[in-house]
């Protein structure tokens, strides 16, 4: 077999469609008769709800209806919890209407539905809510105290989890280490913001009795099993999809959003078809955030800087609710180690609930805390230890032999932490060839002479890709030689139309354009869990890759038959089977699938009919992708702002399928980081009012910010699945508020500043460089 | 209900007359009563540029127009750009080359903008290409294959067009 595909730059087989306007995004969906909803939101953080009046709303023009919690009847009750953890002693979920009281601004209250988006907003205007505020809990430290306000009442602690793991004997090693350092470390509140807005169609079709849903959902399956228990319908009489999807990251998957529920519940009970889609205020309270936690994080090291022992206390802010568990923390203290060999290791966290949105995994998922904090770490022994930084780093690296290697830890699959394989020494010094780490002290020299402050930081992380619990995949050769490819995978971007096609294209010798991709449609697959966690390509694509095999099989055996060759003889090529040697006796893949599938005569005993196969892949564990960030920056301590002069990523995720596709990814990724860790914040005030709530005071990055991406490649596959995949989706991310604050600090060295909180800003910047107490050099 | 008024735009260089309320936004104008739903909505307050449309061949951010405003107008929107798939537009087929867009979402606002900046600076340097797509933001791509892409578009608008002539509008 030839490979034609696998690690080809192939181009896309979406952009035509996605380029032309002829995208089939949710808000694209029209139907005849359809009716829109509008959300009536808590404006307090935190208070009981006295009285929802909706008369005047009701008898506005153009509105069906207006629901409150008590319309809900079983579904008013909290939705059923994602991912239980035996120390999540409250796993508090969110309701799809508020009952009595709100415990984030942006909550849910009242659902309107009227002939337009414009008539549902204006009655939504008239729906009358009385609260009584209660003190509303904002700090996280606070928060956590004992005597706090509650934002649960009955839990009597607003500490939902309390959990520890940890590696050798910590508190020994500690005593006895010659160095030990400590950090407090904080990173504030971020969001993905994914252009497209969330939203949702549903339809209830009564002629068929089925629930048809569009809903920009990074997980389709699991919303269509949820929707099915909750509404008490069949299984099969739940359709949902999820066509294009405009960016994802992470927060467009939850199960269930409010709006999950009250869009169905709503065309159900009215007999029409119901549309709500997300505006960007709406946005910014509605979709769940991420990112903020604290860290009282320290480390032992002997005299060459060789690390004794790790430990990190930390918070983490959950929000009002947490109904995805304690993925975030858990991924967080399980990615600290990274590459580094951390013989004792003590890593501790309490979620706490806070009047604030809702928490759950933001691309990195706890990932940027976790190598924030060790890399800040390792700079500090660096520095007090005066070995330079790149030298301490490759001093505690993991080696290329020690594979693989048991971290010791519970990872957030609840399976060991055992990297299968990779080659750190090897990706770091990629990293240090590529951005000049050698010459850098001379040009960091020749800049300052010029009065130009230039830094350069560098960063290593281990990425947890690729986890369980299974995908699925089903190939089928239709008997015009077209092969359709349907997963339950959905895409936000990430190229699954071509990837997989790929993937199809080289087992069965046809062209990747001939390979018709339907992902993210419970009517076309509806098994698997969707597309989180970096787990696609690994997954879906190990998946993919069995099942376009078992037809390859299948149509080898079908053609030897009608060639009358021997299967060995046999190959495939430009969509035919063709005899080794003797190409002019071939048949097309199309007259395979037909005989595959006879009108007459009979197939062999046990033989599936059709050129078809369906095959599931479920990983042991994760398989962890590796990377080096470097980077030059250039800050200026005048006005605050920084220029990335150089960025280089160099990565290792096993096996490429597409390096063009995982370089976009890796690009985007980084774009995000340099967001998350100069430009992007989300801003609360004391009351628990979300302070930043548009593109104006919110700032994601333009062309202007971000820089351009040098990206090198080490290639370590990983023995977990049959292609050697290791997941990519969230390598831009994860060390770049690590880097940002080692190379800031590097280039305004004179002022000795320390970088112990992200996000930066140019205010921050100037705050640092006010605050130090040495001068400028002259 | 309000009164309404009637709107006569021509789009894409067809002719449409409908009867609208004055509060309507020219995006949702586009998108739900002409159902040309390549123009997107990311923001509704004009910073993403996911809604831009050429407007009298200036670009310009359709929710921050109210339909009535463009009673009169020539509007070109993405629909406009290629006759259909196989005959792209040479900023979309450069988008497609240099793998200019991942979700897709940002994506037509994108187009828009730069065929409109390629028709007044066909020759444009990378910080000028920066410049130009400034005020659209994408968050999967990090800008850096969609600056790639505006280049070797604007070198095979060149080749196309006749020297000194800047490039001509697509889809007329
Ligand atoms: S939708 Fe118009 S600028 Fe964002
Ligand atoms: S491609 Fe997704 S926002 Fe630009």
């Amino acid at each position: 077999m030839v490979t034609r595909y696998l690690g080809a730059p192939v181009r896309r087989n979406e952009d035509p469609r996605l380029l032309t306007g002829r995208g089939n995004f949710v808000d694209d969906i029209q139907i005849p008769g359809m009716l829109h909803g509008a959300f009536v939101r808590s404006t307090h953080a935190h208070a009981r709800l006295k009285r929802v009046d909706v008369s005047r709303a009701l008898a506005a023009p153009g509105v069906h209806a207006v629901y409150t919690h008590g319309d809900l009847g079983p579904l008013g009750d909290p939705l059923p919890p994602l991912i239980p953890h035996p120390t999540l002693k409250h796993h508090k979920t969110q309701y799809a209407l508020a009952p009595d009281k709100v415990r984030y601004v942006g909550e849910p209250v009242a659902f309107v539905v009227a002939d337009s988006r414009y008539l549902a907003e204006d009655a939504a205007d008239l729906v009358e809510v009385e609260y009584e505020p209660l003190p509303p809990v904002v700090d996280l430290e606070a928060a956590a105290e004992p005597g706090a306000p509650l934002v649960h009442e009955d839990a009597g602690t607003n500490v939902a989890a309390h959990y520890t793991q940890r590696v050798g004997e910590p508190d020994r090693a500690f005593a006895e280490a010659p160095h030990v350092f400590t950090e407090r470390l904080v990173m504030d509140r971020g969001c993905a913001q994914p252009m497209e807005p969330r939203g949702v169609v549903a339809h209830w079709d009564p002629r068929l009795e089925t629930l048809l849903i569009w809903d920009s959902t990074q997980a389709p399956i699991p919303i269509r099993n949820g929707l099915a228990r909750l509404f008490g319908l069949p299984e099969r009489a739940v359709r949902v999809i999820a066509g294009d999807v405009g960016g994802g990251f992470g927060p467009k998957i939850m199960m269930f959003y409010p709006e999950e529920i009250m869009v169905p519940l709503a065309a159900m009970r009215l007999g029409r078809p119901v549309k709500w889609i997300e505006d960007r205020r709406e946005h910014f309270w509605a979709t769940n955030h991420e990112r903020e936690q604290i860290h009282d994080a320290a480390i032992a090291v002997d005299d060459q800087g060789r690390i004794i022992a790790v430990r990190t206390v930390f918070l983490h802010d959950a929000g009002a609710y947490i109904p995805y568990g304690l993925i975030v923390p858990v991924v967080a203290s399980t990615t600290l180690p990274g590459p580094y060999k951390i013989p004792n290791y003590h890593a501790e966290f309490k979620a706490v609930f806070t009047n604030k949105t809702i928490v759950s995994p933001y691309r990195g998922a706890g990932r940027p805390h976790g190598v924030f904090v060790m890399e800040r770490l390792m700079d500090r022994v660096a520095r007090e230890l005066g070995i330079d930084r790149a030298e301490v780093r490759r001093r505690n690296l993991i080696q290329p032999d020690e594979f693989p290697y048991d971290v010791g830890l519970i990872y957030q699959d609840f399976a060991p932490l055992i990297y299968d394989s990779g080659n750190y020494p090897a990706v770091m010094d990629r990293a240090l060839a590529m951005v000049g780490y050698d010459r850098f002290p001379e040009e960091q020299a020749r800049a300052r002479r010029e009065g130009r402050y230039l830094g350069l930081g560098v960063a290593n992380y281990v990425e947890g890709t690729g986890i369980g619990p299974y995908e699925g995949a089903k190939v089928h050769v239709e008997p015009s030689g077209k092969v359709l490819l349907a997963t339950g995978v959905g895409t936000q971007g990430q190229g699954h139309y071509t990837s997989l096609a790929q993937l199809v294209a080289d087992q069965l010798g046809v062209d990747v354009k001939d390979v018709h991709v339907v992902t993210g449609d419970t009517g076309e697959f509806a098994w698997g869990t969707g597309t989180f966690a970096s787990r696609a390509a690994v997954v879906a694509g190990s998946a993919v890759y069995l099942a376009a095999r078992a037809v390859r099989e299948k149509a080898l055996e079908v053609a030897a038959r009608l060639l009358e060759a021997s299967k060995e003889d046999l190959e495939l090529e430009g969509g035919r089977v063709l005899v080794r040697g003797a190409p002019q006796r071939a048949v097309s893949l199309g007259e395979v699938a037909v005989a595959a599938n006879p009108l007459r005569g009979t197939i062999p005993e046990g033989a599936e009919p059709g050129l078809e196969a369906t095959r599931y892949f479920g990983p042991p564990r994760g398989s962890f992708a590796a990377g080096t960030h470097a980077a030059v920056v250039e800050v200026d301590p005048e006005t605050g702002m920084l220029k990335i002069l150089r960025y280089v990523v160099v990565h290792d995720c096993g096996t490429v399928i597409n390096p063009m596709i995982l370089e976009g990814q890796i690009h985007g990724g980084v774009a995000q980081g340099v967001g998350g860790a100069y430009y992007e914040k989300l801003v609360y005030d004391e009351g628990g009012q979300l302070l930043t709530t548009s593109f104006m005071d919110f700032l994601i990055p333009t062309a202007m910010e971000v820089p351009d991406v040098a990206i090198g490649h080490v290639e370590t596959p990983s023995p977990l699945n049959p292609l050697g995949i290791k997941g990519a989706g969230e390598a831009g991310v994860i060390p770049v508020p690590a880097l940002v604050a080692q190379a800031v600090e590097d280039a305004l060295a004179p002022w000795g500043v320390r970088v112990r909180e992200m996000p930066l800003s140019p205010v921050k910047v100037r705050e640092l460089v006010e605050g130090s107490r040495r001068e400028a050099p002259a | 209900m309000a009164a309404t008024r009637t709107v006569r735009v021509r789009v894409n260089g067809t002719l449409h007359e409908r009867e609208v309320e004055p509060r309507l936004l020219l995006s949702d104008f586009i998108r739900h009563e002409l159902g040309l739903t390549g123009t997107h909505v990311g923001c509704e307050h004009g910073v993403c540029g996911a809604c831009t449309i050429l407007w009298n061949g200036e670009p310009v951010r359709s929710c921050l127009a109210l339909a009535v405003q463009a009673d009169g107008a020539e509007l070109e929107t993405v629909e406009g750009l290629a006759p259909d798939e196989e005959r792209l537009h040479p900023v979309q087929a450069a988008f497609v080359e240099h793998h200019g867009l991942q979700c897709g979402f940002c994506t037509p606002g994108f187009l828009m903008t730069v065929v409109a900046f390629l028709r007044e600076n066909p020759d444009p340097d990378e910080a000028e290409i920066r410049r130009a797509i400034s005020g659209n933001l994408c968050r999967c791509t990090g800008y850096v294959n969609i600056v790639k892409a505006v280049k070797h578009a604007a070198r095979s608008l060149r080749a196309r067009a006749p020297a000194g002539a800047s490039a001509a509008p697509a889809g007329r």
